[in-house]
């Protein structure tokens, strides 16, 4: 979901929450609160903190990102300087892991491998409410995100607000990412390939019929992984990380590919 | 005189940083209903900028720093490329009627009316299901002024719609302009090269010189009192006569007996290869036509049976050797 937004808002078919470093970020801040003594043991029980902690994070990321492509006009620019903060604060990450006590490290690990199962009410009530927000802006932004994918000119010239809607859809988006990757952990590479997934399905770009679309497509894609994440008949689950990346790549592959034959 | 759609007095067009680099000043910019504008100039003299600010993409440096447009008054085709994948040609051409919707983008049996008549009036009813990127780059552009016309605006900007077409959708895309703004009664305002086109087509030509100014006037006021010359300093072309012009380098000049069309191109083939045509000459080519089939003679006694073979029996008949 976080995705198709930031695919159309970079006009990238590249563009995704961990590639331009949003889920990174949201990793550093909570790296952050869970492993600096004192400040992050008594907080980080709180579900909701850790909500708050990778929000900020991926917020402020794609601030720094945005920032950018006002300065620099071409995506492939934006997208390595994407993928350049994404690098920074994993070495941050890296430090902080460096530095602190090994059981609050074993807790970052776990939660890095990514999730499905290992929450309780309460947490899948943020992650809903989360969500539902995200979902409901992306909703209502679904005439503005039509309008980017004809590119900024004709957009303001439709009478579509640029400035109003790029804020709304990078609230939309850090709300998303902030909040699933908070309970779920960092979870790789789905941002990108279930837009494209869903395109192969269904033939639009109206995104009044891609939203939905996008947002059954992910659920689905998730529970498969998280299923064969599972071994049927084993008690061994894997982290859904490294399933959602053995997908996902091919997928990106397949893009790169096509897109020889078709200019995207 | 007809209704003025859009009147901006004393505009100034430029990269506003230190307003070092202004494109224009002081301009009194006025466009009509009914009336097709050609707006020419030489390459880098801000046509795409002027355009784009009359559109209020792009702020002017006075007289106010933003110009606010409703988008179901100004239109605009740019030449910004779009390329957004799966994206059909109704799809392309419904973004017209966005400005009339509310978030939900429902289209009303209105909409749906407006944009028939989009489609039919560009005659791309056989494109509307395809791919964007499957067009060629003249149905791409009529896709794109169907998309203008859905908007619905009685004022259109077009930058160079017929950039990078062959002679066929450029005369197609300006005669479609020109009814346009007769029958719609709009005011469209076309950035182009076409010197030729904009000539038998426009009612107005803008020309932009190099003081930052715009010339306006009547294409053939404009011709005659040598408002091009001056703007486009041609090199070797003349306006009046509407041709290039030919060195006679061969020093050599030849009478031409003929009528209609096959004078003009055994005149042109003679003047492109360096003869120059004149009444007094001793030389003398005469075009004889009998049932269908042409004959060049040359005095009086050799025959050639195309234009290729009278060039090759001048110069064998004038330098002999």
């Amino acid at each position: 979901m976080g995705g198709l937004l930031m695919q159309t808002l970079f006009r990238n078919p590249l563009a995704g929450p961990d590639v331009l470093g949003l889920s990174s970020g949201a990793s550093l801040v909570v790296a952050l609160t869970m492993m600096i003594p004192g400040f992050g043991s008594s907080l980080f029980s709180h579900s909701f903190t850790l909500a708050l902690a990778a929000s900020t994070g991926s917020t402020v990321i794609f601030l720094i990102v945005l920032g950018f492509s006002q300065r620099v006009k071409d995506n492939v620019s934006l997208l390595i300087i994407g993928l350049m903060i994404g690098a920074a604060t994993s070495s941050i990450v890296s430090v902080l892991q460096f530095m602190s006590r090994a059981e609050d490290q074993q807790y970052y690990l776990v939660w890095t491998f990514g999730s499905l199962s290992s929450l309780n009410w309460g947490e899948i009530q943020i992650l809903t409410l989360g969500t539902l927000v995200g979902v409901a802006i992306s909703i209502f932004s679904v005439k503005s995100l039509n309008g980017w994918l004809l590119g900024d000119h004709y957009a303001t010239s439709l009478g579509i607000s640029l400035k109003n809607s790029r804020i709304l859809i990078i609230i939309g988006t850090s709300i998303l990412t902030g909040s699933v990757t908070a309970f779920c952990g960092p979870i790789a590479f789905v941002g990108i390939a279930v837009p494209h997934l869903t395109r192969l399905v269904i033939d639009t770009t109206n995104h009044k019929l891609l939203i939905p679309a996008v947002i059954m497509c992910g659920a689905a894609m998730m529970l498969l992984c998280d299923i064969l994440s599972r071994f049927p008949g084993s008690t061994t689950i894997l982290p859904i990380n490294a399933v959602t990346a053995l997908i996902g790549a091919p997928v990106v592959v397949w893009v790169i590919l096509r897109s020889k034959k078709v200019r995207l | 005189m007809s209704e003025v759609l859009l009147s901006i007095g004393n505009l100034t067009v430029g990269y506003s940083a230190d307003h070092k680099n202004i494109l224009f000043e002081n301009l009194e910019i006025k466009l009509r209903a009914g009336e097709l504008v050609c707006f020419m100039g030489s390459n880098g003299v801000g046509k795409s900028t002027l355009i784009r600010t009359l559109a209020g993409l792009h702020p002017p440096i006075s007289p106010i720093n933003k110009i606010e447009v409703d988008p179901k008054h100004i239109a605009v085709v740019l030449t910004d490329r779009v390329n957004a994948v799966n994206m059909t040609v109704e799809e392309l051409v419904t973004y017209g009627r966005y400005p009339y919707l509310d978030w939900n983008i429902q289209l009303n049996d209105r909409d749906q009316e407006v944009i028939e008549r989009a489609i039919d009036l560009t005659h791309i009813q056989h494109l509307r299901s395809k791919k964007i990127y499957e067009l060629s780059d003249g149905q791409l552009q009529m896709s794109m002024i169907a998309r203008a016309l859905a908007q619905d605006t009685p004022i259109i900007l077009l930058d160079e719609p017929t950039a990078h077409l062959d002679l066929n959708n450029r005369v197609e895309i300006m005669n479609l302009l020109r009814n346009l703004s007769r029958k719609e009664n709009k005011a469209i305002l076309v950035a182009t090269h076409e010197l030729d086109l904009a000539l038998q087509t426009a009612d107005v030509i803008w020309l932009a010189n190099r003081n930052k100014k715009i010339i306006t006037g009547i294409p053939e006021d404009l011709v005659l009192n040598g408002s091009f010359d001056e703007t486009f300093q041609f090199k070797g072309f003349d306006l009046k006569t509407g041709k290039v012009f030919h060195e006679a380098w061969r020093n050599k000049s030849v009478r031409l007996i003929g009528e209609g069309h096959e004078y003009l191109w055994t005149k042109n083939a003679l003047e492109r290869n360096g003869y120059s045509v004149a009444e007094t000459a001793t030389t003398k080519i005469k075009i004889e036509k009998s049932n269908e089939s042409l004959t060049w003679v040359i005095d009086d006694y050799k025959n050639c049976s195309g234009i290729k073979d009278l060039l090759y029996n001048m110069t064998a008949k004038i330098f002999p050797n």
